[in-house]
């Protein structure tokens, strides 16, 4: 079977200015759409629905002509095989969860292996929720009905429309393993959109990101797409930094420490139970989170002193920063430290050095774990 | 005692009225309140005029449209023998025009306050937009849909003026209740008076009152 697509195509005027998008989009894994707020990203998202009627548009899924201004073709919203989850859950009050997962139940297409009732429950552990109403739930509860929900109506695609920004850091932590499950476990493509770099980097396995004005600045997989100029345009430096395979060589329950293997060399970080040995998994860190020393350092606290080869040395104009790019194997680590120190430590292109990272700087919430 | 009569074809027009309002008063909310059409504020203006103009410029007008001079009267005449004035079926479509807003009204807010959401929400459960009226609009516009049906029940009882220029007084036929309450006053029949209003005014403030009990016991829930 060849890979499904879904070509989208866009001109429109939003909130002050006209969105410019002509995209292939990949059927495959999670496609974040990502950008600042006010760049149209929930709008495009909406137009793949059926849901924004005007402009010039044109949605072709897989061959289908879902929409075409120019060929005078639009698929109601309600016949597109789109499942969507909106920022607000929008469950019907009047109805009961159970009545909710019904609604779209009843109105499913047939379809061969269809996503059941049971199924539905159990991934989304809705059980003790089926008798209650919408208004009684917490917002992470919601979301769990609203992605249940649209589950049952044997969508092709799903579409997430900044699912969790309506919910506090608690909630978004209970939700984000549902949404980071759910699509491999029903073996559905996602879009998903967001202005969270921090959920983009854990769910997303492709980014296109969007300027303010809502053209396509730039796309590409994660974790390359992070290592852009573009990207740290719109993320700033601050959140400049890099994503790194790794892989868990084991766990120490004494001091309640991770290790992990990193091009040879061994990364600690606390302890994260749910991973098992030879689990490959995806780290952020961040450039200022990394130190760079010309010598291994001893009677310091931080467990973690990679060696590698500096590549790059990047000073930032009219600023006390500067970025040093250290290669380690095939992959390379940024360290963002004062021009001060460069200059000072005498820190050159080709010359080997030591990248200190502090164990707590791993950021777990942007960790992923299986990725093959 | 007084005939009774007259209340029971009081609460047939009424009954009548707000049965075909329902189905007229409701896509014409739905169309108002959903709408981005520029004629939407004539269509208002045109719905709300019942509210201002006194019910004999309604009546007189009505009397006139209906007329078997009139195109409609004619055709009416033709097709059925019997004339549109001074008829119960006359009688139905002035006070549906009058009770319009009343129907209307609520039902339009209560549409609009529900907003495209939920609908939307519908559509992407492969709900058509009929289904998606009928099974997410309508349950959730309940409240509106109860108040526009007791307000327009209500106000059709209430009138007089429009009743009595297109209808007249004919027992039986087009002899409701404020009409015969009016006639036994003006030949100081007081008592036949007392028994017919006295029992409006319960009535009317049983129904009420059920209502309002009702809509408190089991609120409707929206938003």
């Amino acid at each position: 079977m060849s890979a499904k697509s879904l070509k989208l195509s866009a001109n429109i005027s939003f909130d002050g200015h006209d969105i410019e998008f002509d995209e292939v989009i990949s059927l495959s894994g999670i496609t974040a759409l990502f950008g600042p707020s006010g760049s149209g990203k929930s709008t495009l998202l909406r137009v793949i629905a059926g849901l924004e009627k005007g402009g010039d548009v044109e949605v072709t899924y897989n061959g289908d002509v879902w929409a075409s201004t120019v060929k005078g073709i639009f698929l109601p919203p309600h016949k597109r095989p789109v499942g969507m989850v909106f920022q607000d859950d929008r469950l019907f009050p009047h109805l009961t969860v159970a009545g909710n997962l019904t609604y779209a139940n009843k109105r499913s297409p047939a379809v061969d292996n269809p996503i059941t009732l049971d199924q539905v429950i159990s991934a989304l552990d809705l059980s003790a929720l089926l008798d209650k109403r919408p208004l009684t739930l917490s917002g992470g509860e919601k979301q769990r009905v609203a992605l249940g929900r649209t589950l049952l109506t044997q969508p092709k695609l799903l579409l997430l429309d900044e699912p969790m920004s309506a919910l506090d850091i608690r909630r978004k932590a209970e939700l984000l393993p549902f949404l980071e499950k759910v699509p491999s476990q029903f073996d559905l493509p996602a879009i998903f959109v967001s202005h969270a770099i921090d959920e983009v980097a854990r769910l997303a396995d492709e980014v296109i990101l969007l300027s303010p004005i809502g053209h396509v600045s730039t796309r590409g997989p994660i974790p390359e797409i992070f290592d852009t100029e573009e990207m740290h345009d719109f993320t700033g430096r601050f959140e400049a930094g890099t994503f790194l395979e790794v892989m868990v060589t084991g766990q120490n329950h004494e001091f309640q420490i991770t290790s992990l293997d990193f091009e040879g060399e061994t990364l600690r970080m606390p302890m994260v139970t749910s991973l098992d040995i030879g689990d490959r998994i995806r780290l952020r860190i961040r450039a200022r989170d990394v130190a760079i020393g010309t010598r291994y350092p001893e009677g310091i606290s931080i467990r973690n002193a990679i060696a590698g080869t500096i590549s790059e040395i990047k000073p930032e104009p009219k600023a006390a920063f500067a970025e040093v790019i250290l290669k380690v194997g095939n992959q390379s680590l940024r360290a963002r430290i004062t021009r001060q120190a460069v200059s000072e430590l005498g820190l050159k292109t080709g010359q080997p050095a030591f990248a200190l990272i502090k164990s707590v700087s791993f950021d777990r919430r942007v960790m992923i774990s299986a990725l093959d | 005692m007084a005939d009774l009569s007259p209340l029971w074809l009081t609460m047939q027009l009424a009954g009548t009225t707000t049965f075909f309002l329902l189905l007229l008063g409701t896509p014409l909310a739905w169309w108002l309140a959903t709408t981005k059409s520029r004629v939407r504020p004539v269509v208002e203006a045109l719905t709300a005029l019942p509210i201002v103009l006194p019910p004999t410029v309604i009546g007189f007008y009505f009397l006139i449209l209906l007329s078997p001079t009139s195109p409609i009267g004619r055709f009416w005449v033709e097709t059925t023998g019997e004339t549109l004035t001074f008829s119960f079926t006359g009688l139905v479509i002035a006070s549906m025009f009058y009770s319009l807003p009343f129907m209307v009204q609520p039902l339009q807010s209560a549409f609009q306050a529900i907003g495209r959401a939920p609908l939307e929400a519908a559509a992407t459960l492969r709900a058509s937009p009929l289904d998606a009226f009928f099974t997410v609009a309508a349950p959730l516009a309940g409240r509106g849909f109860l108040t526009a049906t007791v307000l327009s029940f209500a106000h059709t009882i209430g009138e007089f003026g429009v009743v009595l220029m297109v209808g007249g007084n004919i027992p039986g036929k087009t002899k409701v209740i404020s009409i015969a309450i009016y006639e036994h006053v003006e030949t100081l029949r007081y008592t036949e008076a007392h028994q017919l209003a006295g029992g409006l005014l319960a009535f009317s403030f049983i129904v009420l009152l059920a209502v309002y009990a009702l809509n408190r016991r089991i609120p409707v829930h929206v938003g």
